[in-house]
C-alpha cells in the first residue's frame, strides 16, 4: 500500500501539487474573513489549474519545440508548446481579474474604511436598517 | 453575397473591439459623442446577425477559419441556426438597452460616461464572441472578456454595488476555473480544443472517467455562471444594486448565454449519446425545479423591486434548464428537443428587459427603490406603468403573452413524459409569480399616494421619463404580446427545428 502510494505520488508528482495547491486555494477563498487573502486564495487556486496545464505539455526528455528538418531526422522528442500557449492566454486573464478585484477591494475600503468580509456585511446592515431602505 | 456573409462572424466581433477602444479614445476629446459611435457599431451588428440568420436558414453553418489556418488546429468561428438565433435576441436587446441608457446615465452615473459605454461595448463583445466561436478555449477567453466587464459594470454605482460585484468576482472566477479544468481534461485525453474536431474524436472514450469529469466540471462551472439554483447567491445583490440597463442585460441575456454555453457544450461536444448515458439532465430537472419554488418563494419576501425581478430571474432560469432537462425525452414536435428552453431563453430577455428598464425609470424619475413607495405611480407615469404591468402579465403567464407560450410549452413537454410533478410545480409557481407581481401593481394602480390627493404641485402633470427611456420599454413590452402571438402562430419554429435537427432531437422527420 504504502510502496504503492509512493510510487503513485512521485511518479504523478506534478498533478498532486496541483490539486494540493487548489484545495489550498479553496480553502482560502472559503475560510478567510480578508478581501486581499480571498484575492490570494483565488489566485493559488487559478494557478493550480495553469500547473496541471503545463505538466500536460511536457514530453520526457523533450527539447525546446522549435522544430527543424534535421530534429525530426534523428527523432528528437520536443514538449507540447499549445499547453504552455493557452497558460499564458490564462494568465492575461488572471492578472485582469486579479487587477479588477484588487480595485474592488480599494474602493471598498475607501467606502467603508475595512477589508474584513463580516464588518463590511455588518456596516451595510446597518446603514439599511437606519434609513429602512437599500444603502444608497 | 455569400461570401460576404462568411466575414460577417468575425466583423461582429472585431467592429465591437474596435468600437470599445475608439469610444475610449474619442470619448477623451469629445464626451458626447461616444453614444453615437456605440449606438452607429450595435445597430450594424444587428443587421449583420439579420443577414448572419438569413444565410444560416438558406444555406447552412458558416465556417470561418481565423488567419486561414485550418480548424483542428487553427481557431474557427461556427454560426448555425443555435447561434444566429441567440446572437440576434442579445443584440436586439443590446440596441434596447443602448437606446435607453443616453439619458439614464447621465443620472445613474455622472461623468462616467466614457468608461461606461467602453466597459457596455467590451461585454457586447465577449457575449458575441461566445456565442460565435466554434473553439472552447476561445469560448473560455471570451467568457471572461464579458465576465470582467461585467464585474466592473456592476460596481460602477459605487458603495453596496462594490460588496455585489466582489462576490460575484469570486463566485464567476471559480466558475470560470472550473470550466477551464474541464477544457484541460479534454485536451489532455483528446489533444484538440475544435468543438466539431472534439465531438468526433470523444465517442472512443465515453467511459473513461476523465470525460465524465471534464463533464461535470462543465456543469458545475456554468452552473454558477448561470446563476442555477444552489449557486444562486451572487445573483439577488449583482443584478439589483447594478444601473438598470446593465440589470436588463445581465438578466435578460448574460445568464442565457451560460445556458447556450451548456446547451453547446453539452449537446455539440458531448452528443446525445453520452448524455444519455449519464442520468445528468434527469438530476437537472429536479434541480431546476427546486430553482423555480426557491427563486419564486424568495421573490415574495423582497421590499426591493430590482431584488425581487432577480430572484425571479433566479426561477426564470430554473424554468430554462428544466426545459432543458427535458429535452433529451420530449419529442413531440412543437414542445419537443431544446423548442421551449429556446423559447424561454427570447422570452425571458424581453420581458426581464422590460421588467428592468421599468424598473430603472421609477428610479431615474423618482428615486423609487422600494415596492411601498410605488403608491400612485401609474398616474404619474402611465406609460411606464403599462408597460411594467403588460411584462409583469407576461411572467404570470396569461394569454397571449410570451411568458404564457413557453409555459405552455414546457407543460406540454412534462405532460408528454407523464411527469405531473413538473406541471404542479409550473402552475404553482405561476401563482407565486401572481402572488409577487400584485402586490407590485397593486401598489402602483389601486393605492393614492400618501397624504391624500391633493400632493402640492405634482396634481394632474404627468412626470413621464425622457422619450429616449420610455421608447425602448414600450417597444419591448408591445414585443411581449406580438411575439406570443408569433411563437402561437409557430412562425419562428422552422429556426428551432433545425436546432433539433442538428443535435438529433426531437421527432426525425
Amino acid at each position: 500500500m504504502v510502496e504503492w502510494l509512493t510510487a503513485e505520488i512521485s511518479s504523478k508528482y506534478n498533478y498532486w501539487v496541483s490539486i494540493l495547491l487548489m484545495l489550498i486555494g479553496f480553502y482560502a477563498i472559503i475560510a478567510k474573513d480578508n478581501l486581499i487573502k480571498k484575492i490570494i486564495g483565488l489566485s493559488i487556486f487559478q494557478t493550480a489549474i495553469f500547473l496541471f496545464y503545463i505538466s500536460l505539455g511536457v514530453v520526457r526528455k523533450g527539447t525546446a519545440p522549435i522544430v527543424s528538418e534535421e530534429m525530426i531526422l534523428k527523432g528528437y522528442a520536443y514538449v507540447n508548446p499549445l499547453p504552455h500557449v493557452l497558460i499564458l492566454t490564462a494568465i492575461v486573464v488572471a492578472v485582469a481579474t486579479t487587477a479588477v478585484a484588487l480595485s474592488l477591494i480599494i474602493r471598498l475600503y475607501e467606502e467603508y474604511g475595512t477589508i474584513e468580509e463580516t464588518e463590511i456585511i455588518g456596516a451595510i446592515k446597518r446603514k439599511e436598517a437606519d434609513q429602512d431602505r437599500p444603502a444608497f | 453575397m455569400t461570401s460576404f456573409v462568411e466575414h460577417l462572424p468575425i466583423l461582429i466581433i472585431a467592429i465591437s473591439l474596435f468600437s470599445a477602444l475608439t469610444i475610449l479614445v474619442v470619448g477623451w476629446f469629445n464626451n458626447r459623442s461616444c453614444i453615437f459611435i456605440f449606438w452607429l457599431t450595435l445597430l450594424a451588428q444587428f443587421i449583420m446577425s439579420l443577414f448572419i440568420l438569413n444565410h444560416v436558414l438558406a444555406y447552412g453553418p458558416i465556417h470561418y477559419w481565423l488567419g486561414g489556418w485550418k480548424p483542428p488546429w487553427g481557431i474557427e468561428l461556427v454560426v448555425d441556426s443555435l447561434n444566429a438565433y441567440i446572437l440576434i435576441i442579445l443584440l436586439f436587446l443590446s440596441l434596447a438597452c443602448a437606446i435607453y441608457s443616453k439619458s439614464n446615465i447621465e443620472h445613474e452615473l455622472p461623468g462616467k460616461r466614457v468608461s461606461f459605454y467602453t466597459l457596455f461595448q467590451l461585454l457586447i463583445a465577449g457575449l458575441c464572441g461566445v456565442t460565435l466561436t466554434g473553439d472552447i478555449f476561445n469560448m473560455f477567453v471570451f467568457i471572461e472578456i464579458f465576465s470582467i466587464s461585467a464585474y466592473a459594470l456592476i460596481a460602477a454605482r459605487g458603495k453596496i454595488a462594490l460588496k455585489a460585484s466582489f462576490t460575484y468576482l469570486i463566485l464567476g472566477s471559480i466558475g470560470t476555473c472550473f470550466f477551464l479544468l474541464g477544457i484541460g481534461f479534454l485536451y489532455s485525453i483528446t489533444g484538440s480544443l475544435n468543438l466539431h474536431d472534439l465531438s468526433i474524436l470523444l465517442p472512443p472514450f465515453y467511459d473513461n472517467k476523465v470525460v465524465k469529469a471534464a463533464f461535470v466540471f462543465f456543469i458545475v462551472g456554468l452552473s454558477i455562471k448561470m446563476a442555477l439554483f444552489p449557486f444562486h447567491t451572487w445573483l439577488p445583490d449583482a443584478h439589483a444594486f447594478a444601473p438598470a440597463e446593465i440589470s436588463a442585460m445581465l438578466s435578460g441575456i448574460m445568464i442565457e448565454i451560460s445556458t447556450y454555453v451548456f446547451i453547446r457544450v453539452s449537446f455539440s461536444v458531448f452528443t446525445l449519446e453520452f448524455l444519455k448515458l449519464l442520468p445528468v439532465f434527469d438530476i437537472l430537472c429536479w434541480v431546476a425545479v427546486a430553482a423555480i419554488l426557491m427563486g419564486s418563494v424568495m421573490a415574495i419576501t423582497q421590499v426591493n423591486l430590482k431584488r425581487m425581478l432577480a430572484y425571479s430571474s433566479v426561477a426564470n432560469m430554473g424554468y430554462i434548464m428544466l426545459a432543458v432537462g427535458l429535452s433529451l425525452s420530449a419529442v413531440e414536435s412543437p414542445w419537443g428537443g431544446l423548442n421551449p428552453a429556446l423559447m424561454h431563453i427570447a422570452n425571458h430577455a424581453l420581458m426581464k428587459g422590460c421588467l428592468f428598464l421599468a424598473a430603472g425609470a421609477f428610479i431615474y424619475k423618482a428615486n423609487l427603490w422600494n415596492i411601498t413607495e410605488f403608491r400612485g405611480l401609474a398616474k404619474k407615469m402611465p406609460y411606464t406603468c403599462a408597460a411594467f404591468v403588460i411584462a409583469a402579465i407576461s411572467m404570470i403567464g396569461i394569454p397571449p403573452s410570451v411568458g404564457f407560450v413557453s409555459k405552455l410549452y414546457i407543460i406540454m413537454a412534462s405532460i408528454e413524459i407523464k411527469n405531473y410533478f413538473f406541471v404542479a410545480v409550473l402552475l404553482i409557481s405561476s401563482l407565486l409569480n401572481l402572488a409577487y407581481f400584485w402586490r407590485v401593481i397593486e401598489t402602483m394602480y389601486m393605492k393614492h399616494e400618501e397624504g391624500g390627493r391633493s400632493s402640492h404641485g405634482s396634481h394632474g402633470t404627468s412626470e413621464e421619463i425622457p422619450l429616449g427611456m420610455l421608447i425602448p420599454i414600450l417597444l419591448l413590452s408591445s414585443l411581449c404580446i406580438v411575439m406570443g402571438i408569433v411563437w402561437l402562430g409557430k412562425v419562428p419554429i422552422p429556426v428551432l427545428d433545425q436546432v433539433n435537427l442538428m443535435f438529433g432531437l426531437g421527432k426525425v422527420p
